[in-house]
């Protein structure tokens, strides 16, 4: 094994054999900027990733209160000392010129400098005329999965009690709402039930749609080291491109797009018809059986290899491989989540492991993902379009907890309706009826569908529109007051990753300029509107991270996300700790339901579920009917063919997606130059099959069409599946003369300028992958190579070779070096 | 003999007015998303009664034809598209949504009343064809009604409070 490493060209760095049931071996991933050596660093920081859902724990290197560098932490349980590409290069950005220092407020049309005083000013006025004159209707927030615990739980509880406006959701909304709704359909309530440490027991591992080399590219790293050690995994993966997880698995499958639940439907049909299953834990933990049993019985692997096109033998591998494992690991991400029929298809995973019995023990487990780092916490905290703590919202006694907790009046929270999801605020806006919207953290006018509504929405006048940001993101141009924020690194607070495993992250550096934390800012608003709770007391009572983290303490407390029995003291130096954390697991908790479901009964459930097709609500009557005794609900469902068919004018399926190097809309890593370098513009994938036919080749710039708008980029010539496009959505326009969007001299450049509005009707997630596209040839590459990584889902054809490798060159070496268990294991390379 | 073709017939023409109402709610509300797909899904599930229920009639030496072009082409479509999107800043074609979807939450009322008075006279009578094709399309009419009793449910506070 190599001390240093190009972790651009080698984004996953060397290999430790990692036996089964095996502890995963420490491998400590260190980079620090030219010319400092680890004796050099003043102080080592305390952090975890804030770049991805994985949650790797990390220590942040300072020297004369600047950040220079980071290194692994070797004993969290995520990542055992490493570090992905983003984490390690990531944090550079924090440092960039262009960081928003000053409040700035529109005046004449322009934003300019201001000072906190007349930009808070400005926000707390329209919002008490706005409460006057319209009510609290007319304001929304939207928020992220970027933050930190402790600033969605004060702005859960700002905007639900103080305001008392129901329009409060997260760009989560785009990335995990389907995770979400697919658990509380399935167990009743949000939560996570399986466990990274499941990787190290799995004797199969099933990835759904989930591109695990690039989402949560440490994890992959551990099963390239299961892969080379003993009694290795076989992989199953699920996915049109040919991912690095593709390249590896036992069987790939590259279905039809917007197909996944008639080929899940056929898993599960041969998973029943071979009596692979487990009528034990049926009996004992489920109800639902016979109805999906009988709605699967026609989903034959031939039924299925017409609809998403592979080859029915194919189809019975995958089930042979499912149906055979001992102990069968799923993942699932994006390509189900973001797809036709999210919540339908993301459920049927779920029913695989009910079926067979294959949840709650070491390698048996699911993991419904998340794409950002602080989703969870947006989920849990009540800032994603449900209540606080997994609270439902129908349920009179779980609002009259929570109004305890605040106290305040139950009829203070709104509980009408379901809080109101990110897309449905849009419309509200559009149309007139939402009059601000206090955006957090994100950027939609980039990472929306159909941006031209997007920004025209936002360029309403009649809208107020606060942005509260660390760069001038393209939404922010649009504001009419932009807030100064302080992030990673600057601030202190706790975040939770898609395994739920909870991690402290200190403050190293000072924020630049007048830049705050979002904390303060929430809190100052608080202050300037003197919310106050039902005797008259202020209602948010706390003042800084530590004291929002015991206040979110008391709102978790017999909750499922139980947070009581953590403290600040007991994660400041140690690794993360999985909740619920309380009396009964002190040491947190490592899976969910090893002893039966727990959640699920009516007066405990935080949904009562909804029409897969429809959306439609259950009420509480006929789930107490259909669950009295709180099961686990096997949901079945049929395939619906997507809502936009190709036809001669867009022959094309488009998908969207992500690249190892950037993440979310580029305002962190396209400033970080390693990253930003290995994937710097937008490009086009198509296969090699109609690359010939097309008469395009590697290079050519070409234009993406469907009926809301064009980009345009540089081909790269793929083992994608034939017929299909996929667009990395990545890119904007504020590293474009453009500025905020196309115009005459800048061609459109972000993929959400052809993508859809249309969402799964019970996660409310937009579907990112399912439309119908044309593609035009604008000019010959000459020799021009596209922009496209070489490392990646990305990789050219073998057929198509390109003019160059990714690398990264000097300034993307990275040290490694063996863990304190290191030696015993021996066998590196 | 006579009162199951009376029955067939009636909703036979319910559930084709209720394809017209949620095409038409489908198009007149191109700029509510969700409410322009999933009106456009249930759908299919009142052309599939139609089908069923004209198959089942031939039984009885009565001809009801089959569902109407899906195509959603014609000029009142496309009228409606156009005053959709030209009406998409306005708020009031709110208040005229939560009409549209009472009315069709009305339509499929109508439907499931009438699925219930053919599954009785299927017992009544052994007709166990009828009773299989009653059990097996209900339960669509049905979630038709949660469909749009549920948005109607969430839409009406802001649309009504914003006025």
């Amino acid at each position: 094994m190599e001390s240093s490493v190009d972790r651009i060209g080698d984004p996953w760095g060397s290999r430790v054999p990692h036996g089964r049931h095996e502890p995963w071996p420490a491998r400590v991933d260190t980079y620090l900027t030219d010319g400092v050596r680890p004796d050099m660093v003043q102080e080592w920081v305390q952090a975890a990733s804030i770049l991805h859902s994985d949650g790797d724990a990390m220590d942040i290197a300072v020297i004369d209160g600047r950040m220079v560098g980071v290194r692994g932490r070797e004993i969290d349980r995520v990542n055992r000392g490493r570090l992905g590409p983003k984490d390690l290069f990531g944090w550079q950005a924090n440092a960039s010129s262009d960081r928003l220092t000053r409040p700035l407020v529109r005046e004449d049309g322009r934003l300019v400098e201001t000072d906190w005083e007349t930009a808070m000013h400005r926000v707390v006025s329209r919002s008490r005329e706005l409460l006057s004159e319209r009510g609290p209707g007319s304001i929304g927030f939207y928020t992220t999965g970027q933050l930190f615990l402790e600033e969605y739980y004060t702005l859960a509880v700002l905007a639900r009690a103080g305001l008392g406006t129901n329009h409060l959701d997260g760009n989560t909304r785009l990335c995990t709402s389907t995770a979400a709704e697919a658990l509380k359909e399935t167990f009743g309530c949000d939560g996570q039930p399986g466990s990274y440490d499941d990787i190290d027991h799995a004797d199969v591992i099933a990835l759904f749609g989930h591109n695990l080399a690039e989402t949560q590219p440490v994890q992959w790293m551990r099963i390239l080291d299961r892969l080379e050690g003993t009694d290795p995994p076989r992989l199953l993966c699920v996915d049109p491109r040919p991912t690095q997880v593709a390249r590896a698995a036992t069987v790939h499958l590259a279905p039809r797009v917007g197909t996944n639940v008639a080929l899940l439907n056929a898993l599960l049909h041969e998973t029943i018809r071979h009596g692979r299953i487990d009528r034990a834990y049926i009996q004992a933990h489920t109800v639902g059986f016979e109805e999906l049993a009988a709605r699967v019985e026609d989903c034959t692997p031939e039924w299925a290899a017409d609809i998403c096109d592979v080859p029915a033998a194919r189809i019975a591998e995958a089930a042979d491989l499912l149906g055979t494992a001992d102990r069968l690991l799923s993942t699932v991400l994006q390509g189900v989540y973001q797809s036709h029929q999210a919540t339908a298809a993301a459920v049927q995973v779920n029913n695989l492991h009910l079926i067979r019995g294959m949840l709650g023990k070491p390698g048996a487990g699911v993991l419904q993902m998340n794409g950002q780092p602080t989703a969870q916490n947006t989920r849990e905290c009540g800032a994603n379009g449900d209540l606080p703590g997994f609270r439902n919202w129908q349920n009179d006694a779980h609002v009259a907890d929570l109004a305890r907790v605040w106290n305040v009046e139950a009829a203070t929270i709104p509980h009408y309706a379901p809080p109101t999801h990110a897309m449905q605020m849009f419309r509200y806006a559009e149309q007139g009826s939402i009059r601000m919207l206090w955006i957090s953290g994100t950027n939609p006018a980039v990472s929306l569908p159909e941006l031209a509504r997007i920004r025209s929405v936002l360029s309403q006048k009649r809208l107020f529109t606060v942005v509260q940001d660390l760069f001038l993101t393209e939404t922010a141009q649009l504001a009419d007051v932009v807030l100064p924020a302080a992030t990673w690194g600057e601030k202190t607070g706790t975040f939770t990753n898609a395994d739920r495993t909870v991690h402290l992250t200190d403050k190293a550096v000072e924020p630049p300029g007048e830049a705050r934390p979002d904390l303060d800012i929430f809190l100052d608003y608080a202050a300037r509107m003197d919310f106050r709770d039902k005797d008259g007391g202020p209602l948010i009572t706390w003042h800084d991270p530590e004291s929002a983290f015991e206040a979110w303490k008391r709102c978790s407390a017999g909750r499922p996300c139980d947070y009581t029995g953590l403290t600040y003291a007991m994660l400041r130096g140690a690794g993360g700790i999985q909740w619920p954390v309380n009396e009964q697991a002190p040491e947190g908790t490592e899976r969910l339901y090893t002893d039966g479901i727990s959640w699920a009964h009516p007066d405990a459930c935080q949904d009562y579920g909804k029409d897969l097709v429809t959306g439609a609500a259950d009420s509480a009557v006929e789930y107490r009917s259909l669950n009295p005794d709180g099961k686990a609900m096997l949901k079945a469902a049929g395939f619906l063919p997507p809502h936009e068919a190709t036809s001669r004018e867009y022959p094309f399926q488009l998908t969207t997606g992500r690249t190892l190097y950037h993440f979310h809309t580029r305002t962190k890593t396209g400033r970080a130059p390693q990253l930003n370098a290995a994937a710097p513009d937008v490009w086009v994938e198509i296969s090699a099959s109609d690359a010939a036919r097309l008469d395009l080749a590697e290079g050519d710039l070409v234009k993406v069409s469907t009926p809301r708008g064009a980009l345009q980029g540089r081909l790269r010539v793929t083992d994608l599946r034939p017929g299909v496009i996929f667009v990395p959505f990545h890119y904007g326009y504020w590293d474009t003369p453009a500025g905020f969007g196309p115009d005459a001299a800048t061609p459109g450049r972000a993929a959400n300028e052809t993508t859809i509005t249309d969402w799964d009707p019970a996660s409310k997630q937009p579907l990112f992958k399912t439309a119908a596209a044309a593609l035009t040839l604008v000019e010959r590459g000459d020799g021009k190579p596209s922009p496209a990584p070489t490392t990646t889902a990305s990789a050219p054809a073998a057929t198509h070779d390109v003019p160059a490798a990714t690398t990264g060159g000097r300034t993307a070496h990275v040290s490694q070096t063996p863990g304190t268990a290191w030696g015993r294991e021996g066998n590196h390379r | 003999m006579n009162g199951i073709k009376i029955a067939l017939r009636i909703l036979h023409h319910g559930e084709r007015n209720l394809i017209g109402e949620l095409m038409s709610l489908s198009e007149r509300h191109r700029t509510e998303h969700e409410i322009h797909h999933v009106a456009t899904d249930v759908a299919a599930w009142s052309r599939e009664h139609v089908q069923r229920l004209a198959d089942a009639a031939a039984h009885y030496d009565l001809d009801l034809g089959g569902p109407p072009d899906d195509s959603s082409d014609g000029l009142l479509a496309t009228l409606r598209k156009k005053a959709s999107d030209v009406m998409g800043h306005r708020p009031e074609p709110g208040l005229l949504l939560l009409r549209d979807l009472r009315e069709v939450h009305l339509a499929a009322t109508h439907n499931s009343l009438h699925w219930e008075m053919l599954a009785q006279t299927a017992q009544a009578s052994k007709d166990t064809r009828l009773l299989t094709l009653a059990s097996s399309c209900h339960p669509q009419t049905l979630r038709q009604m949660r469909w749009t009793n549920t948005m109607i449910k969430n839409l009406s506070p802001q649309v009504f409070t914003s006025l």
